[in-house]
């Protein structure tokens, strides 16, 4: 117990101290992760043997970030993307495998080594790459899609993979392995399909991925509902939780891989009202496991062997990454992608990845690699990650600012119709809705009632489960990327809250918010909400000019007092707010007193028919001259 | 430096082609302040005080608009009614606005032709303009011709467009820098981007 203990603080420690070293210093949180690993591995000795399984653990994160990237992603965008997935993506393992195959020969490797090394190097890596492409906000510009198609294909890649690999085993090796592979026996015995027919296989597949969505389609959202119905929050995360390890499960049982299963369900759950409470429920795992599976890559690189090997393996690693980086740069001139996209998709996926670490223990298993090259090939794969945030710096330092004006000038015409992220769905929200999409623009609507949700999911509303004043859910409806916040609930404490959460994650955010008096108008200001109205003040003002006009002032004058009146209301606010002390009672304030009584003077002047006071903006202008004074100043003349 | 100010009036921006793209350059030059009535007063409660406040500190006023039934949109009526009080614009002790130089600048759906008393339109576009120069008058300002550009429509396709955004740029800019010849202008009909008087001396390009 007190090693785990100890052990968890080791790599939590190293985990918070080093990512918030790197953020600060603008490198991104993987190779801070990273760094903390060699730390606590290879430099410090703080940890042992126990990463190689804490790094299976961790390779879960990826399985789960494959869930969250589904959920991001609409059937029918996914529908529009099968040529890049299949034509990018295809093209990409093959001509990377065999270009690596054709240099492994070249270097007097045998042709089934050479094409195992080939497998090897053509994956890319997922966890880093849509890590870091989602930090920078980079996954749907059309450099960050491309890329994905091709994370996702080698995904799916690598299941053909570890069943061809077996096929090229060496004979030599394979009388040494076949002890121990007996032992593995063990691995693959959660598998239905193992020594079923091929065709029972294809259905066995088949009958699952269908299963996967049907069940994602139909059955997820009446056991989400109830669930949400119970108010009980940790029971809704434990269901997501077993979400993905259920579909996990399942796809391992078939043999099919886990990611994939868990990318599809995300794909059928994106419509659903739940995803965005889905993704902040997993979110928060995804993270740590990432961040743990990158702490073990550094922590098991290997330096007593690096040391020994040094140019060697830096030798192969930039080798390999200059091929992938040619590979991709061409196929990204092939699928004409431009500008800052093209050496996005080029840099970005030129690592190997952490489905090398799969395939490298797994060929070893098989006897494919003789284990001396292996450790090689793995200090290889570990050594590109690590140079992988490098290369996005290399991006973002020198690629982005050559093409940054250019792009600028064309963006320019373009004004993307930002979107408007609408909390609370009450009366007050619903108006505010309705216009918006009335004038065509984009809407997300949160509301903590799962039954409201439902009913304006039936008119085709975009509307998701969850409580706006969770600072998680707001992020995942895209807080980063809205234009505009509407504050609609009706609770003035938690209304402030999400203000002054919005504003701190994103400054450009135009936050309009639903005050319930004045007290709240001063403390929504104070929070930084830009646009502030009181819920009833416009309809009172209504109610005032209908009894104005009862009372027989002309419709027009009616309107131009009401003007007048609502003018300088908002201004004794705008005076008045300054004045007012969060801690200290309306009562106790002297100045705020003394300069409400002011304002309602003047107020109570206009009232009384004093135009000199206030009724003198709204009677102005068609004030015909003075003609008796013009008279005398002519007679005078 | 003169202080230019443009009163920028189109209720129909969506539909504009050349005077949003002028609206855009008036916007962009230093020393220029500009402002679109129709945002600014979307219900048009105009702020007297503030409108008042802003022909004080200027020396230069433009009216900028597109011609709606041979005269200005409704704003700039309304503003007139508003903003140029007695006592304030006109009447004996109304001299706030005296030496002020003032200037329309419009487009015309119409061709030229038409405005002309043989033309379908009947009447020059100087003479419909004639209430706002008679407004000037008795506000004691210093009118000056109208920049116009007629056949609006037609002006990007048949290529009258860039010159005349290029030459509203140039007279905003010798408006501001004073090296437009303002006594040359009051005598012209009409002011196009070929025709601006620029005083002797300066170069401009």
């Amino acid at each position: 117990m007190n090693s785990f203990i100890f052990q968890a603080f080791v790599y939590l420690l190293a985990a918070v101290v080093s990512v918030l070293i790197a953020k600060r210093l603008g490198l991104g949180s993987v190779l801070g992760y990273l760094i903390a690993g060699i730390i606590i591995g290879p430099a410090l000795h703080l940890v042992g043997n126990e990463t190689q399984d804490l790094q299976h653990f961790a390779e879960f994160g990826v399985v789960m970030m494959l869930f969250l990237v589904g959920l991001e992603l609409q059937p029918r965008a996914l529908w529009e993307m099968r040529s890049k997935l299949l034509g990018l993506g295809g093209l990409q393992v093959v001509l990377t495998s065999l270009a690596v195959m054709a240099f492994a020969m070249l270097l007097g490797q045998v042709w089934s080594v050479a094409l195992t090394i080939g497998f090897i190097f053509s994956l890319s890596s997922t966890a880093i790459v849509l890590q870091t492409l989602g930090e920078k906000g980079l996954l749907r510009s059309s450099g960050g899609q491309s890329s994905f198609s091709v994370l996702l294909f080698q995904d799916i890649a690598v299941i053909p993979m570890l069943a061809f690999i077996p096929l090229l085993a060496l004979p030599d090796l394979a009388r040494h392995a076949l002890g121990s592979n007996a032992e593995e026996g063990g691995h693959h015995s959660l598998s239905l399909v193992e020594g079923l027919p091929g065709w029972q296989v294809t259905l066995v597949t088949l009958f699952a991925v269908a299963f996967v969505i049907a069940a994602g389609h139909y059955l997820s959202r009446p056991i989400f509902r109830l669930i949400a119905k119970s108010k009980l929050r940790e029971i809704f995360t434990a269901a997501a939780l077993l979400l993905i390890i259920g579909i996990a499960l399942l796809m391992t049982v078939v043999g099919l891989s886990p990611a994939l299963g868990t990318f599809l369900a995300g794909v059928v759950l994106a419509n659903s009202e739940f995803r965005h409470e889905l993704e902040s429920d997993i979110e928060p795992f995804k993270g740590l496991l990432l961040g743990l599976f990158f702490i073990t890559v550094g922590a098991s690189i290997d330096f007593s062997l690096l040391y020994a090997q040094v140019w060697t393996v830096l030798g192969i690693t930039l080798g390999v990454m200059a091929l992938k980086a040619i590979v991709l740069f061409c196929l990204a001139f092939v699928f004409k992608l431009r500008g800052t996209d093209r050496w996005l998709f080029a840099l970005g996926l030129a690592q190997a990845g952490e489905f090398g670490f799969v395939l490298i223990s797994f060929t070893v298993q098989s006897a494919v690699l003789p284990p001396e090259l292996a450790s090689v090939l793995l200090l290889v794969v570990a050594m590109s990650m690590l140079l992988t945030p490098a290369l996005f710096i290399i991006f973002d330092r020198l690629i982005v600012p050559r093409f940054d004006r250019k792009q600028e000038d064309e963006a320019d015409e373009i004004t993307e119709p930002g979107s408007v992220i609408i909390a609370g769905l009450g009366r007050f929200g619903q108006v505010v809705n309705r216009m918006l999409l009335a004038n065509g623009y984009k809407t997300i609507v949160l509301d903590h009632q799962a039954d409201v949700i439902d009913g304006l999911r039936k008119f085709g509303v975009r509307s998701f489960f969850g409580d706006a004043s969770r600072p998680d859910l707001l992020h995942s409806a895209g807080l980063h990327e809205a234009k505009v916040l509407v504050v609609a609930i009706d609770d003035p404490d938690r209304a402030i809250e999400i203000v002054k959460h919005a504003r701190r994650e994103n400054p450009h955010i135009h936050i309009i918010a639903r005050a319930f008096d004045r007290t709240t108008v001063y403390r929504l200001y104070e929070a930084g909400a830009h646009d502030i109205v009181r819920e009833v003040f416009d309809s009172s003002v209504r109610a005032g000019g209908y009894a104005l006009k009862t009372l027989g002032m002309h419709p027009y004058d009616v309107e131009k007092s009401k003007a007048v009146f609502v003018r300088q209301d908002v201004r004794g606010l705008r005076t008045l707010a300054p004045l007012w002390k969060e801690d200290v009672a309306v009562y106790d304030n002297k100045e705020y007193i003394a300069k409400a009584k002011e304002i309602a003077d003047l107020l109570e002047k206009a009232m009384l028919g004093d135009r000199s006071a206030l009724g003198d903006n709204a009677e102005r202008g068609w004030t015909p001259p003075d003609i008796a004074a013009e008279r005398l100043e002519k007679n005078i003349d | 430096m003169a202080k230019v100010l443009v009163l920028f009036a189109h209720p129909g921006q969506r539909h504009s082609r050349v005077n949003i793209q002028m609206a855009g350059i008036a916007r962009s030059i230093d020393g220029v302040t500009f402002v679109d009535l129709y945002a600014e007063y979307p219900k048009l409660d105009i702020d007297i005080d503030l409108e008042q406040d802003r022909l004080l500190k200027h020396d230069v006023v433009i009216f900028q608009f597109p011609i709606y039934w041979y005269s200005t949109p409704s704003i700039l009526k309304e503003w007139q009614d508003l903003v140029l009080e007695y006592g304030f614009a006109y009447g004996h002790t109304g001299d706030k606005l005296a030496g002020k130089v003032f200037l329309p600048v419009v487009t015309a759906g119409g061709p030229d032709q038409a405005y002309s008393e043989q033309g379908s339109n009947h009447f020059r576009l100087r003479s419909l303009l004639s209430p706002l120069e008679q407004t000037a008058n008795l506000c004691r300002m210093r009118f000056i011709a109208p920049y116009a550009l007629f056949a609006a429509h037609d002006a990007g396709p048949d290529g009258r467009a860039e010159p005349h955004l290029q030459g509203y740029k140039r007279l905003l800019e010798t408006l501001r820098d004073e090296t437009f010849d303002i006594d040359a202008a009051r005598r012209l009909e009409l002011l196009s981007a070929d025709t601006l008087p620029l005083r002797e001396g300066t170069t401009h390009e």
